[in-house]
């Protein structure tokens, strides 16, 4: 029994060193531009940074003068008008059409093929193909006129109140497939025994579907809501093709606002407030989800 | 007793069939159709409109609706939106566009995958003190809006010389795509056996000999899953084109937004919808080919909104 | 006899929880050691820091007299077999087999020798070239205990490696481990929840409960005298029957009183005089009761049949005894009726009896 002498814990540095030089991109990822970015334009949006980003102080100057701002007023109307309607819409015809898909029925993976193709398109081609499509000399309009109906006025794009809602149109046609696709994967994941059991007892399937399915579904649909929300807040490319924010400022959405007093009108310190107001909506969404899905059950080991 | 239950069955089975053979043109069916179908007709309807407005001559398009396919067939349009559509006063078309994000989204595929997957396989299989942590703050940065990170991003690219150039936006979308990649990876390579890995090292592979001879070979699936992610999100982007390049950089979806929405000159409807499928053409044909994967992919990519 | 591995003092904890405890072990060249214990009583994690797969947090850990504690894997001199196989799919056979060898820069010749040897001694030659795909559960498992082998080293770790084999595979792959131990005389280590596999592989058996040692000795001595209740409890299929009960005194010879029934303990080997008034637990083995069969020396308890299970080779009784429902074992010749009163007399010589507060052996 030689030479048993004692060793002591090696240096942790250098323990499994390969695996810390391998993420070192994503330390500085993570702290750099994620941690440390986000803290920068939080502290500057209390600046009055015009061209170039300056540390001087201004309190709370660039919220106030962006909330009392009507084109900012606008966009945050039309991103609470956007944000409802396309989650109510995108849930009940995802889910809608998922169940459908459900139901056993041929050419499923066609159906699910031209449900889904939008998504693949950029939010820029969405855009400018349903500005095409309502457009009022050529488009739906014209068409539903041209068949006898000459008082016919559907011409969203171009009527400031209910501009929004043409986009909320290309939004859908976009985004549903994906809706669809998650739905179809949750009621897959469900024990088909489930189905047996609720047929032997007699249960009609809408009330299966409202009554046992669907709460169970309900973390498919809180993952589905935060993807929605989070996609909500950031809409900007698709505004930009379809209406440039028009007619007049009728369908600014905060994230343009954003780009536009950053890159164009070089008012920093405007910008920074904006996005930090965007961070703060963003947060809402996230920090009750997160708390319900990590921070219920504390560590698990 | 017993025989009555157990012979129930047997009789219902032999006997007449009662309701087995539905008719395929039962009420419930012509409703399960009936809906999918319209809502096909919605979902495919814009294709259809891009598809024939593009083959028109401007003249058909003001005199017919948009609907109508085109009575006489040309590809002028898509010549003239590929080689000589003008944005500003640049006049080549849409070509340039193209070439850009080839060139961009290329290197940023490759990049971004190649930096994610190996973290992903650090986290996964090599832990350390505060791993997790960093981990953490990426999956929850990738919920921040763009918008708040943009500026920071410019004085970081700025002070390192590549503020404007390809580098600088290969960089940024190898960036944001750091969080949903890695998820991805960490989550595949955690569902890998891992008794794999202790076996590996019993064997004396290190850091880089599991990753490139035990776990590539076995995870070309969601390498393709991933590349799939990579090329739509990158090609469809917009803001980081029009944030990080400079015009001469501009990639395809920048430079169409800036033709078709130009308001100098008469709008010439089928370039421009010639010049919308042309840039929709990348996504949609890794679409079409990948078909389940992509699902695969977004579903896990639906992260990233 | 010289020790192979060693370990001494060794704690592990995650953050706060604590896994292993000033856990000390040593065991013998050449032995074949059983870590037996449910599942999450830390059996497969002390193989695991043996193997260096984890970083203990105190403690150390030598292997052939060598200090390793903190060394990798690969330079502990170890070889390991595991539950799922391990066997890197997209890799044939041979270059499973060869891989830790390549890694190793080992030469070719050699290597060849080496692969050509394991798969002699485990008749795999007909499977070299085939992907682990193509193999069923118990033709993978040889090969990954070929891939140990190559490795010509001391000492064999073994995690559960046939837990995910059928009843029959696995019975015929115990006798061929067991045939391998005794070819090789290399030290195993080979930990199982499974205590067939422990009782009929091991030299010595540890038991192990949250993360302690609750005994190790050898399967007979752990069998028949179990240190503490749960050994007693975890060993043995049906297990021991318990009886809750008191150490009374009559004249001078000691008894567990047991709802008004005694069981007279003189033949019962006791550590050291077990002193009246004492509460304690008595174990008896099904085997060890006889059913209207006198033993000598012993005296016979009035019982009842419940239920009666024929398995066979043997007849099981389930027995209502002192207000308690108890098994025992006899010839499967034998048969009762359900509600037949018979007389027990136990084999005190073989029973245990343990306190009834810090549940050790008496």
């Amino acid at each position: 029994m030689a030479g048993h002498a004692k060793t002591d814990r090696p240096n942790q540095l250098f323990r499994n060193l390969n695996s810390k030089i391998a993420s070192i991109p994503m330390i500085l990822t993570a702290v750099v531009i994620f941690l440390g970015g986000t803290l920068w334009t939080v502290v500057y949006s209390f600046t009055n940074s015009k061209l170039l980003p300056r540390l001087n102080f201004v309190g709370l100057d660039q919220y106030e003068r962006l909330w009392a701002a009507p084109r900012w007023i606008v966009s945050i109307e039309n991103l609470a008008i956007y944000g409802f309607f396309s989650l109510i819409f995108s849930l009940v015809i995802g889910f809608l059409l998922a169940a459908l898909m459900d139901q056993k029925i041929r050419f499923e993976n066609t159906f699910r093929t031209i449900f889904l193709y939008p998504f693949a398109l950029s939010f820029i081609v969405t855009g400018l193909v349903w500005q095409w499509i309502l457009n009022p000399e050529f488009g739906v309009q014209s068409v539903v006129r041209s068949l006898g109906w000459t008082s016919f006025t559907f011409d969203p794009l171009y009527t400031p109140s209910i501009v929004i809602y043409g986009i909320l149109i290309a939004a859908l046609w976009q985004g549903t497939g994906l809706v669809m696709c998650l739905m179809l994967a949750g009621l897959r994941g469900i024990d088909e025994d489930i189905w047996k059991a609720s047929r032997v007892d007699g249960i009609p399937a809408w009330r299966t579907y409202g009554q046992i399915i669907i709460p169970m579904m309900r973390p498919v649909f809180i993952t589905t809501l935060v993807i929605i929300a989070s996609g909500i807040v950031k809409v900007y490319d698709l505004v930009v093709a379809q209406t440039s924010g028009g007619p007049g400022i009728a369908s600014e959405v905060p994230a343009k606002y954003v780009y536009d007093y950053m890159f164009q009108a070089q008012n920093l310190g405007q910008g920074f407030a904006a996005s930090t107001m965007m961070l703060i909506t963003v947060a809402i969404i996230i920090v009750p989800w997160a708390y319900l899905e990590f921070g219920g059950g504390r560590k698990r080991v | 007793m017993s025989d009555i239950a157990i012979n129930k069955p047997v009789v219902a089975m032999s006997g007449p069939k009662g309701r087995k053979p539905k008719p395929l043109l039962s009420p419930r069916n012509i409703m399960i159709y009936g809906t999918l179908f319209v809502a096909a007709a919605y979902y495919l309807l814009p294709l259809y409109v891009m598809v024939v407005t593009s083959l028109k001559g401007m003249p058909e398009i003001r005199l017919g609706n948009i609907f109508s396919p085109p009575v006489e067939i040309t590809f002028e349009p898509w010549v003239k939106a590929w080689a000589t559509a003008c944005t500003g006063l640049n006049c080549d078309g849409l070509s340039r566009g193209f070439w850009n994000s080839v060139r961009i989204t290329i290197p940023s595929v490759i990049v971004s995958i190649a930096i994610a997957s190996v973290n992903g396989y650090a986290l996964a299989n090599w832990r350390f003190k505060g791993s997790e942590l960093f981990f953490s703050i990426l999956v929850v940065g990738a919920f921040i809006p763009y918008q708040v990170m943009i500026y920071p991003i410019v004085i970081v690219l700025r002070e390192m010389g590549i503020y404007g150039t390809l580098t600088g936006l290969i960089l940024v979308h190898s960036i944001f795509g750091m969080p949903i990649l890695t998820l991805l990876f960490r989550n595949y390579f955690a569902s890998l056996p891992e008794e794999l890995f202790k076996a590996a090292r019993i064997d004396g592979a290190g850091f880089w000999a599991i990753y490139f001879r035990i776990m590539l070979p076995m995870s070309l699936p969601i390498f393709v899953v991933a590349m799939i992610l990579q090329v739509t999100g990158i090609w469809n982007d917009f803001l980081f084109g029009v944030v990080f390049t400079r015009p001469e950089y501009y990639p395809m979806t920048v430079q169409l937004n800036n033709i078709v929405n130009s308001v100098q000159g008469v709008k010439e409807y089928n370039v421009n919808m010639a010049a919308t499928i042309l840039t929709g053409a990348v996504p949609l044909i890794v679409y079409f080919v990948s078909g389940r994967l992509f699902v695969r992919g977004i579903a896990a990519g639906a992260v990233k909104g | 006899m010289n020790s192979s591995v060693s370990i001494k003092d060794l704690s592990l904890n995650f953050g706060a929880v604590s896994v292993l405890e000033h856990l000390d072990l040593e065991i013998r060249d050449g032995e074949f050691l059983v870590l037996l214990g449910s599942s999450g009583c830390g059996k497969s994690t002390l193989l695991n820091c043996i193997a260096g797969l984890l970083d203990i947090s105190d403690g150390q850990i030598f292997i052939k007299g060598k200090n390793v504690t903190w060394e990798e894997p690969k330079d502990r001199g170890i070889g390991m077999v595991f539950q799922s196989y391990a066997l890197y799919p997209q890799m044939t056979v041979e270059k499973n087999l060869s891989f830790g060898l390549k890694v190793a820069k080992v030469p070719q010749a050699e290597i060849d020798k080496r692969v050509a040897r394991a798969a002699e001694i485990l008749q795999i030659q007909a499977l070299l070239k085939r992907k682990p795909s193509e193999l069923s559960g118990g033709q993978r498992q040889r090969v990954a205990i070929g891939r140990a082998l190559v490795r010509d080293v001391d000492v064999f770790l073994f995690d559960e490696p046939l837990s995910n084999l059928d009843a029959k595979l696995r019975s015929e792959l115990r006798v061929e481990i067991k045939r391998l131990h005794q070819s090789l005389k290399n030290t195993m280590i080979y930990v199982t929840h499974d205590q067939i596999e422990a009782l009929t592989l091991a030299d010595r058996i540890a038991v192990m409960k949250s993360g302690v040692i609750q005994q190790l000795a050898d399967p007979m001595t752990i069998y028949n005298f179990p240190e503490n209740r749960f050994v007693a409890g975890f060993i043995g299929s049906p297990s021991m029957n318990f009886f809750s009960g008191e150490i009374v005194d009559r004249e001078g010879h000691k008894f567990v009183r047991v709802n008004g029934v005694d069981f007279g303990l003189d033949a019962y080997p006791a550590r050291s005089p077990i002193e009246a008034g004492r509460k304690v637990t008595l174990g008896v083995r099904p085997e060890h009761v006889k059913v209207d069969e006198s033993l000598p020396g012993g005296e016979f308890h009035d019982a009842v049949v419940d239920i009666e299970e024929p398995m066979g080779a043997d007849n099981l009784l389930w027995l209502k005894l002192a207000g308690q429902t108890m098994s025992v074992r006899i010839a499967g010749s034998r048969r009762y009726t359900p509600g037949t009163p018979v007389k027990l007399s136990f084999d005190m010589s073989m029973a245990s009896v343990f306190d009834a507060a810090t549940e050790n052996r008496l």
